[in-house]
C-alpha cells in the first residue's frame, strides 16, 4: 500500500459519502455545500491524475463561482427547505431501480469485458508541472480552437440568455 | 502497487449513479440541478482518467474537460435564470407544480 492508494481510497470514500449527504439533506444549502465538498474531492483526483490545470479550474468554477450562484440562488428565493412527502409514490423506487441498474451495468461490464483495460497502470509518474499547463494551452489555442470559439461563443449567448429570462418588466415588481 | 484505471471508472459510475438519483427524485428544481453538476463531474473524472491512462502524450482529455467546465458553468447561468423566472411567476421551484403545459 503507497501514499497513492491511500489517498484514493480516503477521497473515494469522502466524495461518495458526500454524494450521499447531497441526497438526503433536506435543507438545499445544506446540499449544496456537501457539493462544495465533493467537488474538493474531485480537484484531488484532478491532482492525482496529473492535471494541475483542470485541478485549479475545478476549485474556482465549480466549487466557487457555479456553487457561490446556487447557494445565491437558494436564499434569493428562500427554496431551502426541500418539501417532504413526494406526490408521485412511484418515482423514488423507479429512481433507485435506474440508478442502481446503471450502476452495475458499469462495474459488471468493466469487471467482466474490459479486464485487460480495467487493470491498466498508468504510465510513468505523474507529475503536476507547468510543462504540461504550457503544453495543454498551446493546444487549445491550435488544434482546439474552433471548440474553443464555439464554447465562448456558448458563454455569451448563456449570459444574454439569462439576462434576457431574469430581466424585470417596466412597471412591474416581484 | 498503484491505482488501476477501473478504480476511477466505478468512482465516476457510482458518482454519476447517485447524480442520476438525484436528478430522477428530487422535487426541488434546485436540488435537481445539483444532480445534474454530479454527474457532468462524474464525466469529467472519466475523461481525465482515460487521458491519464491511455493517451498522456495528448492532452485532448484536459481540452475536453475545460470545455466541459463551460458548458456546465453556462448550463447553470441558464438553469437558475429559468427557476428565478419561474418562481416570480408561480412562486414555487417544486417541479411538480409548475404543470402548465400539462394537459
Amino acid at each position: 500500500m503507497d501514499l497513492t492508494l491511500i489517498l484514493f481510497i480516503i477521497l473515494a470514500v469522502t466524495a461518495i459519502a458526500t454524494a450521499l449527504g447531497l441526497l438526503i439533506s433536506r435543507n438545499a444549502v445544506y446540499a449544496a455545500l456537501f457539493l462544495v465538498m465533493n467537488f474538493a474531492c474531485v480537484a484531488i483526483f484532478y491532482l492525482l491524475l496529473g492535471a494541475p490545470f483542470i485541478a485549479m479550474a475545478q476549485v474556482t468554477v465549480y466549487a466557487g463561482a457555479i456553487m457561490v450562484l446556487f447557494l445565491f440562488v437558494i436564499m434569493l428565493l428562500g427554496a431551502e427547505k426541500l418539501p417532504k412527502g413526494d406526490v408521485l409514490p412511484v418515482q423514488r423506487p423507479l429512481a433507485i431501480g435506474a440508478a442502481v441498474i446503471l450502476l452495475a451495468e458499469a462495474v459488471i461490464l468493466l469487471v467482466q469485458r474490459f479486464q485487460s483495460t480495467a487493470m491498466l497502470q498508468a504510465p510513468g509518474t505523474v507529475e503536476n508541472s507547468m510543462d504540461s499547463l504550457r503544453e495543454m494551452s498551446g493546444l487549445l489555442f491550435t488544434e482546439y480552437l474552433l471548440p474553443f470559439e464555439v464554447t465562448s461563443i456558448l458563454l455569451l449567448v448563456a449570459m444574454v440568455g439569462a439576462i434576457v429570462l431574469t430581466k424585470q418588466e417596466k412597471g412591474t415588481r416581484g | 502497487m498503484s491505482i488501476p484505471l477501473s478504480w476511477y471508472l466505478i468512482l465516476a459510475a457510482a458518482l454519476f449513479a447517485i447524480g442520476l438519483f438525484g436528478v430522477l427524485s428530487r422535487r426541488n428544481a434546485i436540488a435537481i440541478l445539483l444532480g445534474v453538476e454530479l454527474m457532468l463531474n462524474a464525466v469529467n473524472i472519466n475523461l481525465a482518467a482515460f487521458w491519464r491512462y491511455l493517451d498522456p502524450a495528448q492532452m485532448a482529455g484536459q481540452a475536453f474537460a475545460v470545455i466541459v467546465f463551460a458548458v456546465a458553468a453556462a448550463e447553470v447561468a441558464v438553469g437558475l435564470a429559468l427557476i428565478i423566472s419561474v418562481y416570480r411567476r408561480r412562486k414555487t421551484v417544486v417541479a411538480d407544480e409548475i404543470d402548465l403545459m400539462k394537459w
